[in-house]
């Protein structure tokens, strides 16, 4: 199992997602630099991972979305290959339009940084295939800009196609504004793309893997993609 | 030629910093409401014809400067 984790100037998670994959699953994980134009051969899973790309300028994500490196993670999806995209790795996603919908400030005004409960809606994705529809598991965020939005017409359109893999909800799994911590619309914490193999979401799951550090919620999400190598 | 870009947020997209700076003024005793924060980007760009350097600013829009999910931006030729 090959990861590679795109490094932009300002990443700050790139060190949990290599530690995530790369320590903790065993997984050969390579960081690469986002001047390089090719990912390393073979790569199966992209994790692009959060931070403060090019210090958030102009909007979060836009200056990264264009960096070399992204022309082949946008050909590395396009050939059906998997992305992950954690916090500003989703917001870059986003921009870089490999997955719809923009990430705005927080309804709050403020940098939240929380554990928080996520809902499965989608348990066929590569990334969630080891987990059941309906199951609630706890991750951290730590985010000023987490507040999915989308034009009325096309969110009905990500609802009615099963875009929806997260939900923020209560520990109980219940739904509703007051389990949404940043305002995002229907409490959409994670989005895939059409295919079903980019995945964007807020929280982060490879915060939660280490026994060591702490709760292991975000187990989930890599017992998923390990199986979805065992059968690729 | 000098052409300046103005971006706002899409009316209806929450813009809380629009919703801070009016709670400020309003703790002066200012009346005011709907304020809304977007963004200038001046710049040179070559060319005589106000038209054709409309036209690659507008290409600017799409490419990069504004985010269509959330944003709308008026051109001005200066």
């Amino acid at each position: 199992m090959r990861v590679a984790v795109p490094i932009f100037p300002g990443s700050n998670c790139d060190h949990d997602a290599l530690h995530a994959c790369g320590t903790v699953l065993g997984w050969d994980t390579i960081p690469v630099w986002h001047q390089e134009t090719r990912l390393p051969e073979n790569t199966e899973l992209v994790f692009v991972p959060g931070g403060f790309s090019y210090g958030d300028y102009l909007r979060c994500g836009a200056i990264a979305a264009l960096a070399p490196i992204m022309a082949d993670v946008k050909r590395h999806a396009d050939s059906g290959g998997l992305v992950l995209g954690v916090c500003n790795g989703f917001q870059i996603l986003c921009e870089a339009h490999l997955l719809p919908g923009a990430l705005l400030r927080n309804e709050s005004l403020r940098f939240i940084h929380a554990d928080v409960h996520l809902r499965v809606e989608r348990a066929d994705l590569p990334f969630t295939r080891a987990m059941k529809a309906g199951e609630v598991f706890q991750v951290p965020i730590a985010h000023a800009e987490g507040n999915f939005t989308l034009d009325p017409a096309d969110l009905v359109d990500l609802e009615a196609r099963g875009g929806v893999a997260f939900r923020y909800c209560s520990r109980a799994g219940e739904i509703g504004a007051a389990h949404v911590p940043n305002g995002a619309m229907n409490g959409i914490a994670g989005i895939v793309n059409l295919r079903g193999n980019v995945l964007g979401m807020m929280p982060h799951p490879e915060r939660a893997v280490d026994p060591k550090l702490g709760p292991t919620g975000g187990l989930g999400v890599f017992r998923s993609l390990a199986e979805a190598f065992a059968h690729a | 030629m000098k052409v300046r870009v103005s971006v706002q947020l899409k009316p209806g997209i929450l813009d809380p910093q629009g919703k801070a700076v009016e709670g400020g003024l309003h703790g002066f005793g200012f009346e005011v409401e709907h304020v809304r924060i977007g963004r200038l980007i001046d710049m040179d760009v070559p060319g005589t014809d106000p038209e054709e350097v409309k036209a690659k600013a507008l290409a600017m829009c799409e490419k990069l400067l504004v985010n269509p999910v959330m944003e709308k931006a008026s051109i001005e030729v200066l």
